[in-house]
């Protein structure tokens, strides 16, 4: 038997873990099995803080999964991060790859239902988070080949969902994709979301407002205009260059940015022809996470940036002086995000994710101060949101749809 | 239904590196067609160029008499099979079946008549009311290929799509997948690198290196008749025994080939299939004999002293050493090795009863000998 772990260190329970043995078998404190229909034998094993997913399959299938993750993971693709690798154990058992959950990820089960959780526009979230997904993945020249809503797992990300792969067992890497491939990948996407919304529907757990056939049926429009904004060829008169400017700021806006800008002189000299290479997602959770430190989803950062550009602005006005970046960051940090964190009861606060947290709060406050008609403080609207919101709400830091 | 065409069809990628230098071949009407060749040989880049997932750089790929290079793949009418073959747990086998049509907004009436028809070939008319749950493994592979069949495409085109699935499974749905296309007389193209699979599905098989087509026929032709040495040691497990040889002598009537210190006389014909031996005498060959042309019935026989003893069950293994080098196809050509020895695998009967050092005289069936040229790996046959 061989056991391959990425980081040793940080997971030492593994190898007390009774690697040898079916995980049909295993009776293991903290283990559950995941609920719904799948190809191989799945578990969840909870140790402390941590949770795992343990999928039995065949030794090169194992071997070829945990290859592919870590490319996604180094490629810094939405993913689940992948743990370890067990092959060859006695008796041509099958192998083990081992995952872990990921901390305040949603299933689709959980959070479609409706109940518990509270989103706005679910549908069109959904479909927006996972045609996002896939158009990262084939930028990157993935392809899936089984995208669907149980091969996905989501986040809270502000206003929006963030979506990641967690299962790439019928994924290729390429160079890059064809229109075929990626065309194809996108039947396959519409086929099986269609499928996984209809079975909740018939199971009587979709939340009432989402229609399965439209929803599935939009991704394909979501998929293509996000596609063709990040990757479009744009045509300008050769006076009109501020129009680079513009489309870098849309590319921005969507969270990507652009490694290399191809300024094409057409016949003639009249015009210019531009091809951006897109390749990065998450500028805006970059940009936070250098001016503060704080990990956050693209949209959270948006939103959290925000924050930080007007808490720039009260500062400037009382000082006279203006405030650099890197200053109001972080005296926001001191002055605003951290004591509003530290405000939460201490039993809540794992409830959601800070950067989530300190969004959710804005919200409310904006809520709050729409009913007053007047601007709410910060101490107000903590109390009344942990009172009103937070303690109402289960604790997604682990949620997931597992029988003990 | 549809014949598919390849004319000098080609794939070569911006590097440089060419996938498929130029391939012919034509799938039939209704024709159960295996790809099969060893990792790298370029046979799912084939399917993807049919299926319109990679750009063709040369040639002609036709859909019967249409040219569909520049076609996207939903333009093809193609299905490829087995992307996902997830069931949905709290749907019937009917919805499971019918969700699909549901997305393509189809009639319900329609969709009726289509579920009965695929329940009715799938042989799952008592359960449709199901949950899938409710099944068995070889049921539920049947519903998921329900799915892929309802569409009715043109073509079916399948890569590897066993490989996910236990050993049990595998050669369950193997059968399943043969009976099914038989019955459906879709044309289908299917993609493997497991030559077992190769040879029990497929009507015909072509065996692919280096994306050039090495020979492409019925399982029982390539078995018995390879063109070349690739494919002789390419199908067939335990593979064909090929060692080097010397035609000795030709006359009207027979051919004397040596094999080592053996000599093996063919007649009648035996001679007579192998008849462009007869031009070279005094001449180096490859010569191949299956592992099961040296246990049953035959007119030659060959003495040797037993190294090994293998069991199966149905088939007993034996292996021997021979003086004399063994040989092997390599890209390009054919490799003599350079150990003087080589072990020869007899296939037996397994009430046969036999042990490590003993003396064998093993029979060999002379209408089974192969010989292929030293320097071209191709077969040598009628001259």
């Amino acid at each position: 038997m061989r056991l391959q772990l990425a980081k040793p260190a940080e997971h030492p329970d593994i190898v007390r873990w009774p690697l040898d043995q079916a995980l049909d078998d295993w009776t293991i404190e903290g283990l559950h099995r995941v609920v719904g229909l799948h190809r191989h034998v799945v578990r969840m094993v909870e140790v402390g803080q941590l949770s795992y997913v343990v999928k039995e399959l065949p030794d090169h299938l194992a071997e070829r999964e945990w290859r592919l993750l870590r490319e996604l993971v180094e490629a810094d693709l939405p993913t689940a991060e992948v743990v370890g690798v067990v092959t060859g154990r006695d008796d041509d058992a099958d192998g083990l790859l081992i995952t872990r959950h990921l901390d305040y990820s949603l299933p689709y089960r959980v959070m479609l239902s409706g109940r518990g959780l509270r989103i706005p526009y679910l549908g069109d979230r959904v479909l927006d988070a996972l045609a996002g997904l896939l158009v990262r993945l084939h930028l990157a020249g993935f392809f899936w080949g089984d995208c669907s809503l149980s091969n996905t797992l989501f986040r809270r990300d502000a206003d929006a969902l963030s979506a990641y792969i967690i299962d790439v067992e019928t994924g290729e890497r390429h160079t890059s994709l064809s229109d075929g491939q990626r065309r194809l990948d996108l039947q396959i996407a519409t086929e099986n979301v269609a499928g996984d919304l209809l079975d909740l529907q018939m199971g009587g757990m979709l939340a009432e407002g989402i229609d399965p056939v439209e929803t599935a049926l939009a991704i394909e429009s979501a998929y293509e205009g996000l596609w063709q904004e990040l990757t479009g060829i744009d045509e300008f008169n050769a006076d009109e260059t501020f129009r680079v400017d513009k489309r870098l700021r849309r590319l921005h806006d969507l969270g990507f940015d652009a490694a290399e800008l191809e300024l094409v002189t057409t016949a003639g000299g009249t015009t210019l022809r531009l091809v951006p290479r897109v390749v990065e997602h998450g500028f805006h959770a970059q940009r936070l996470r250098a001016l503060t430190g704080l990990q956050s989803g693209e949209n959270q950062a948006r939103r959290l940036l925000n924050d930080i550009s007007r808490y720039g602005a009260v500062l400037e006005q009382r000082t006279g002086r203006k405030v650099n970046d890197s200053i109001a960051a972080a005296r926001w940090l001191d002055d605003r995000f951290e004591p509003t964190i530290a405000a939460i009861p201490a039993d809540l606060v794992a409830k959601l994710e800070p950067a989530e947290l300190y969004h959710q709060v804005l919200e409310h406050r904006w809520f709050l101060s729409e009913r007053a008609g007047g601007d709410v403080g910060m101490a107000e609207t903590v109390a009344s949101y942990v009172r009103d919101v937070l303690s109402l709400a289960p604790t997604e830091q682990v949620l997931h749809p597992t029988e003990p | 239904m549809s014949t598919l065409t390849m004319v000098n069809l080609q794939k070569r990628y911006a590097n440089g590196f060419e996938a498929v230098p130029g391939l012919d071949l034509e799938i039939h009407d209704g024709e159960f067609l295996v790809l099969v060749g060893p990792s790298g040989c370029g046979k799912s880049t084939v399917l993807r160029m049919v299926a319109g997932l990679e750009d063709i750089t040369g040639g002609d790929l036709m859909i019967d008499d249409k040219r569909v290079n520049d076609f996207g793949p939903q333009q093809r009418d193609i299905a490829m099979v087995f992307q996902s073959y997830a069931l949905y747990p709290n749907m019937t086998v009917a919805d499971n079946i019918a969700f699909a049509m549901r997305l393509r907004k189809t009639d319900k009436e329609v969709m009726k008549k289509k579920v009965a028809e695929v329940a009715e070939l799938l042989e799952l008319t008592a359960v449709l009311d199901r949950k899938p749950g409710q099944l068995s493994g070889g049921q539920r592979q049947r519903v998921a290929m329900g799915r892929a069949i309802v569409r009715e495409p043109k073509m079916f085109l399948m890569d590897e799509p066993l490989s996910n699935l236990d050993a049990k499974l595998r050669v369950q749905t193997r059968a399943e997948i043969s009976k099914l296309q038989r019955r459906l007389g879709v044309t289908t193209m299917y993609v493997t690198h497991d030559q077992v699979e190769a040879m029990t599905m497929g009507d015909r098989v072509a065996v692919l290196r280096k994306g050039m087509l090495m020979q492409c026929a019925s399982p029982a032709e390539l078995y018995e008749s390879p063109d070349n040495l690739f494919v002789a040691q390419f199908i067939g497990s335990p593979s064909m025994n090929v060692i080097r040889g010397q035609v000795l002598s030709a006359d009207d009537g027979s051919i004397t080939v040596s094999v080592g210190q053996q000599q093996v006389t063919l007649e009648g014909a035996a001679a007579d299939r192998l008849s462009g031996l007869r031009s070279m005498v005094g001449r180096p060959i490859a010569v191949g004999i299956r592992p099961e042309a040296l246990g049953g019935d035959g007119t030659a026989t060959v003495e040797v002293d037993v190294d090994l003893v293998e069991m199966l069950g149905s088939e007993l293994l034996v292996h021997s050493t021979v003086n004399a080098p063994a040989v092997y196809s390599i890209e390009g050509g054919v490799e003599i090795s350079e150990h003087p020895d080589s072990t020869v695998v007899a296939s037996l009967d397994p009430r046969k009863r036999v042990k490590i050092g003993d003396r064998l005289t093993l029979t060999l069936d002379t209408l089974r000998v192969h010989a292929f040229d030293l320097d071209t790996g191709n077969a040598i046959g009628r001259g």
